[in-house]
């Protein structure tokens, strides 16, 4: 599903976050991206929702090299991807429902499927009764399910998460990392950046460690 | 493609909500605009009524021939003979002067100063009037030709004044043209900097859409619409203000018009002059959008 060739990338300013890094990542597999702060793993994750660009080297995702797709085709390739993020990127001023529908309306469905697709999504991370509140509203540990929430409303094949349990206690980031599983066990193919070590061993999963922009100890 | 649609059904009635939430800004933009687009439109109708006035007297064409005082009646007589010879008078008509002075003290109510003089101050006129067709160089010929006689002491062209009028119309034209334009563009920049401001205001939102995979039409189209609907609404006030600009000068007009002798009749919004507001307000509103986008939207990418 993804594969990463002697990808090297290069900072403008000259920091090299990623050298010659070749990684494969199949198809329904669980991945854990770890390694210190600055080993390279959110580089890692930006290449491949193409919010970086690879300065050599290859990314392929579904065997189409992403390296070289020209601007106009960033946001459909964008689209096939779920994505969560450490600060989970939730619209303040908007409930809950409105930032869950965002990426279904930027799809182009039809109301009535959002709705739809949105309480299904609200389901599988236990917050259905909770569409109409703001996500100011929500503890920490809920703006992160409605984040995750979000990432698969539109029922990617894929989903890349940089740092999702970062600014959650040990019980909330072990109940995210196991609805992580669930989404893994029906079929989502899940990259997932983590410096949680201890987490990373009680999911279970393979691990790719990063250090200093290399890959360490591919397994 | 249905969906499409309501998509941009939503996002245009989505923009006037987002608008309509920032009511006291988006008042002021507005009233801006539809200032800006009133001013040279009051202009122009001011020039279409200009046009309308002189428009009224442009047939007349005659001019007025002042004897000497003191020159006889016999002569004035034969002088208008002579003058009608000429291919291009159609007719002359001589007016004595005891006439002249009675017609005086009766239009212009001067009986009481005019019973006061002692002898009749006015000369024997005569009013040419040219073939209708007469080319105005041949007039002139005519006029200068007049002026050697040695009794004649002034020749007035009525017309003078309607060809200064028309030329100073032109000139005013030209002024609305060229304020049409300015003012245009000042619109373009108000709308341009209203949008800039609300693009900065959303920054967040637009980062996120763009995460989620929004194309840069899907982020636009709302910017868009907003100046769509800055210079549909300002185009609308400015509409209103020529209204009640035309409602609260009419009455006055028409007095003046009375005193005049009446027969004029005060030009409005014209068909064409509304169209030309609407299709100034909404370039100037779509222009406006469409810079502040191209220059702030790019440079908002998602930053993770």
């Amino acid at each position: 599903m993804i594969r990463f060739e002697n990808v090297t990338k290069r900072y403008k300013g000259g920091h090299e976050a990623l050298r010659d890094v070749s990684v494969h990542i199949e198809r329904r597999e669980l991945t854990f991206l770890t390694g210190h702060s600055g080993a390279g793993k959110s580089t890692l994750l930006k290449l491949i929702a193409l919010i970086e660009r690879p300065t050599r080297g290859q990314v392929l995702v579904d065997g189409r090299n992403i390296g070289r797709l020209p601007d106009r085709q960033i946001p459909g390739h964008r689209r096939q991807i779920g994505m969560v993020f450490q600060d989970h990127k939730l619209l303040e001023n908007r409930s809950v429902f409105e930032n869950m529908a965002l990426p279904l309306i930027i799809a182009g469905l039809s109301g009535r499927e959002i709705s739809k697709r949105v309480r299904a999504a609200l389901d599988q991370v236990g917050l259905l009764d909770k569409e109409k509140k703001t996500p100011r509203a929500l503890s920490t540990g809920e703006q992160q399910r409605v984040g995750i929430a979000r990432a698969i409303v539109t029922r990617p094949r894929l989903l890349i998460a940089d740092e999702p349990t970062g600014n959650l206690d040990p019980e909330l980031s072990l109940e995210i990392m196991q609805l992580f599983r669930r989404l893994n066990d029906i079929g989502v193919t899940m990259l997932i950046a983590t410096h949680n070590l201890e987490l990373v061993e009680r999911i279970g999963g393979r691990r790719i460690i990063l250090d200093e922009g290399q890959v360490s100890a591919p397994s | 493609m249905k969906n499409y649609l309501l998509r941009h059904l939503q996002n245009f009635f989505g923009s006037l909500g987002s608008m309509s939430r920032q009511l006291i800004p988006t008042a002021m933009t507005i009233a801006v605009i539809g200032i800006a687009l009133a001013l040279p439109s009051a202009l122009h109708i001011m020039v279409l009524n200009g046009n309308a006035i002189a428009g009224g007297w442009e047939h007349i064409r005659n001019f007025s021939v002042y004897l000497t005082p003191g020159t006889t009646l016999d002569y004035a007589e034969r002088l208008a003979v002579e003058i009608e010879n000429h291919d291009s008078v159609q007719s002359v008509t001589v007016i004595p002067a005891d006439k002249a002075l009675e017609e005086f003290q009766q239009s212009a109510g001067f009986g009481d100063v005019m019973a006061t003089l002692d002898k009749n101050p006015l000369p024997h006129t005569l009013v040419v009037q040219p073939v209708v067709d007469a080319p105005p160089a041949t007039l002139r010929i005519i006029e200068a030709q007049l002026l050697t006689q040695e009794d004649v002491d002034m020749v007035k062209l009525d017309t003078e004044w309607v060809i200064r009028l028309n030329a100073g119309l032109d000139l005013v034209q030209r002024i609305v043209w060229i304020a049409a334009i300015l003012l245009i563009g000042a619109v373009i920049i108000i709308t341009g900097n209203t949008i800039r401001l609300d693009i900065q205001n959303r920054r967040a939102e637009i980062e996120v859409s763009k995460l989620l995979g929004a194309t840069d039409g899907f982020v636009r189209r709302p910017f868009l619409y907003i100046g769509f609907w800055y210079g549909l609404l300002g185009s609308c006030f400015a509409l209103f203000l020529l209204g009640t600009g035309f409602m609260l000068i009419s009455g006055p007009v028409e007095r003046l018009s009375g005193l005049y002798g009446g027969g004029f009749q005060l030009l409005g919004m014209n068909q064409s002059t509304a169209l030309a507001v609407f299709a100034g307000g909404l370039l100037a509103g779509l222009g406006g959008a469409w810079s502040a986008v191209a220059r702030h939207l790019s440079d908002i990418q998602p930053r993770v």
